[in-house]
């Protein structure tokens, strides 16, 4: 790949396993992909697809005993997914830094933000109180907190919800990370509120030249927010491409299904596209495609053989489909 | 009242209030001096839905609108104002059941789905015999396009969007004309999100069903419903024909929602919205509760709550500056 040189994250063939009693279930196979600076990658998939699951593989943050069984993560130069709890400790906060949906539990209620915010500051940079401090009110300037002077010395629960979720943005930027990873940042928040979280997401990540994964459920954040899309199904990724692409032109047969369920805002149809059957659970996958049994266009070579991601254009899709053969 | 509603009105509301005591307990009063506080959740609104048709209510969190649905359900008791279903069928008043948003909560997990759909039932006593309970069951199951083997099943066995078509069931158990829906689908994924809205398009002809649908997706609810209002902290800002409302939106708070929505045809990147944040209600803003964040207010806004008027073309807003007559788009 020659866009490897340039990319902050490079996962390459990520597989991820949880050894059970009775048997181990594989919930992510074979992802790959990688972000570069100041673009934001959004994940999509229905809940299971494992599309958290990959930020917390990054993050070297999964529970045991689910590990990774195979493939890389490269973080710029160095290979990050071999390296011991405390190296990854390192890592995260300083150089991966990481906002969670609710804004309420991933903040202490017994620290001013401020505190926090200096914690984070002083764990990871080399910076006096007094320093760490005027560090904490501009990034909370950055994020557009009113009044930051003052506000630093509040608690969480003096915050409303849109506000907190911009501590949080600030407690993950602390560190100037190069990669920056939200997991449903939006999603416990009001559509007023989603709007403008998005769009500080968008700004801060253009001027900072993070990198962002953007994992989410909903279509509508990707399409206002993401340059690049990645959709994932049953712990696959299905197709990844540009923005437009995938979600204008989309070539998988499952996010042709999922773009035409979304009850459009523009013209009112009588009745909704929809894919029929729910996605299969991690411990009876089916042979083939795992999106087979959903599928309009399915053939016989979906049943036997699984396909792989083939590049088409700027993006990949794994479908038969358009492997240049049929189905 | 209103224009559109041309159909009897299934459902009438009026000046209804719902005043929550959120009180520090009594003890911490005397102590800390702290004099007893209420939240008005609802506050004087008024609507109808027509019979065989669908009002949705939007808002944010907070808004009251899941107030409205228990006290149209009879789950909390008004504290002003009258809620009145016209005849139904029978001749008794309209039946309402609800469906409830979330399908992991809503059903026992220890009880078996047939027991679940045939509670209604024998609590009721709709049906003499068990034989004819198991008939009713199986029939639902079939409506609601599961099998009639399902009822031997948990709860647990089932996926999400299953488990909404089994709340359906049981709410359609007692043959009610009337549904409350609090957000049915909000977590559900949206490919299964698209079988069960239309599954209740499907009902609502077949079985001529009325809904009252709460939600704070605008697609969803433009897909779902004849009218749409919207609240804000309590009130009713807007009410009108889905189509107009969407065209033509005259509350400035309806155009802020629109203006949000994340859409997916023609995203709105790089803008920066400073629409500020509902404020907390247990201190509404003077007047015009929306004032604060509204980009056309004046003196009179915050001063003077605004009164519902009803426009030509049969919207009802709340605004005093809206004006009534078409926008020259």
């Amino acid at each position: 790949m020659g866009e490897a040189e340039k990319a902050v994250i490079d996962v390459r063939n990520l597989q991820v396993e949880f050894p059970g009693r009775r048997a181990t279930v594989t919930p992510l196979s074979d992802i790959s992909l990688s972000i570069r600076a100041g673009e934001i990658l959004g994940v999509v998939g229905e809940s299971g697809a494992g599309k958290s699951m990959t930020g917390l593989a990054i993050q070297g943050l999964l529970e045991r005993p689910g590990r990774i069984s195979g493939g890389e993560i490269w973080l710029g130069n160095r290979r990050i997914d071999t390296l011991d709890d405390r190296a990854m400790e390192q890592i995260r906060g300083r150089e991966i830094g990481a906002i969670f949906q609710d804004p309420l539990t991933s903040l202490n209620p017994l620290f001013t933000v401020g505190s926090q915010l200096t914690e984070t500051i002083r764990l990871h940079l080399s910076m006096g109180k007094v320093e760490a401090r005027a560090r904490a009110v501009q990034l909370l300037r950055d994020v557009g907190i009113p009044a930051p002077e003052e506000r630093v010395d509040h608690y969480p629960h003096q915050f409303s919800g849109g506000m907190r979720q911009r501590v949080v943005i600030a407690l993950a930027l602390s560190a100037s990370p190069k990669l920056i990873i939200a997991d449903e940042p939006t999603t416990a928040l009001d559509v007023s509120i989603q709007a403008q979280i998005i769009s500080l997401l968008r700004r801060l990540c253009k001027e900072k030249q993070t990198a962002v994964m953007l994992v989410t459920h909903d279509m509508g954040v990707i399409a206002e927010a993401a340059d690049r899309v990645a959709v994932m199904y049953a712990g696959r990724l299905i197709e990844i491409g540009p923005v437009e692409q995938v979600l204008h032109a989309p070539r998988h047969p499952y996010t042709q299904g999922l773009m035409a369920s979304i009850p459009s805002l523009g013209a009112r149809v009588e009745k909704l596209n929809q894919i029929d059957g729910s996605m299969p659970r991690l411990d009876a996958i089916p042979a083939g495609c795992a999106f087979n049994p959903r599928c309009v266009s399915v053939g016989p070579r979906c049943l036997r053989e699984r396909p792989e991601l083939i590049a088409v254009g700027d993006g990949a899709n794994a479908c038969w489909l358009n492997a240049g053969g049929t189905a | 009242m209103t224009v559109s509603a041309q159909k009897k009105p299934a459902l009438t509301v009026n000046g209804l209030v719902k005043t929550f005591d959120v009180s520090a307990p009594w003890l911490n009063r005397v102590i800390e001096r702290k004099p007893r506080q209420f939240v008005q959740a609802v506050n004087d609104i008024a609507f109808t839905v027509p019979a065989g048709g669908c009002l949705s209510i939007v808002g944010e969190s907070g808004c009251g609108k899941s107030t409205v649905a228990r006290l149209v359900t009879g789950l909390h008791k008004a504290s002003a104002g009258e809620i009145r279903f016209a005849p139904g069928r029978a001749g008794a008043p309209l039946s309402a059941q609800m469906i409830f948003q979330d399908p992991y909560a809503s059903l026992n997990p220890r009880w078996r789905v047939k027991n679940i759909i045939a509670e209604p039932l024998r609590e009721l006593k709709l049906r003499d015999t068990a034989a004819e309970v198991i008939e009713r069951v199986e029939e639902l199951l079939l409506t609601v396009g599961l099998s009639a083997s399902d009822g031997e099943k948990f709860p647990h066995e089932f996926s999400g969007g299953q488990r909404q078509r089994i709340s359906i069931a049981r709410a359609l158990a007692s043959e009610p004309e009337f549904l409350v829906c609090d957000e049915p689908t909000s977590a559900l994924d949206v490919s299964v999100q698209a079988q069960v809205l239309n599954l209740m398009r499907r009902l609502q002809d077949e079985l001529g069903l009325t809904y009252l649908f709460i939600s704070h997706d605008m697609s969803v609810v433009r897909h779902m419903s004849d009218r749409i209002a919207v609240m804000y902290l309590g009130r009713i800002v807007e009410e009108g024909d889905t189509e107009e409302l969407f065209a033509r939106p005259r509350h400035p708070y309806t155009q802020l929602l629109l203006q949000t929505i994340p859409n997916i045809t023609s995203p709105r990147r790089d803008r920066e919205l400073a629409a500020g944040e509902v404020p907390s209600p247990l201190k509404p803003p003077s007047g015009c509760t929306f004032h604060p964040r509204c980009p056309i207010a004046t003196a009179r806004c915050s001063a003077e709550v605004p009164a519902v008027r009803t426009l030509a073309n049969g919207t009802r807003v709340a605004c005093h500056l809206a004006i009534d007559e078409p926008a020259s788009a």
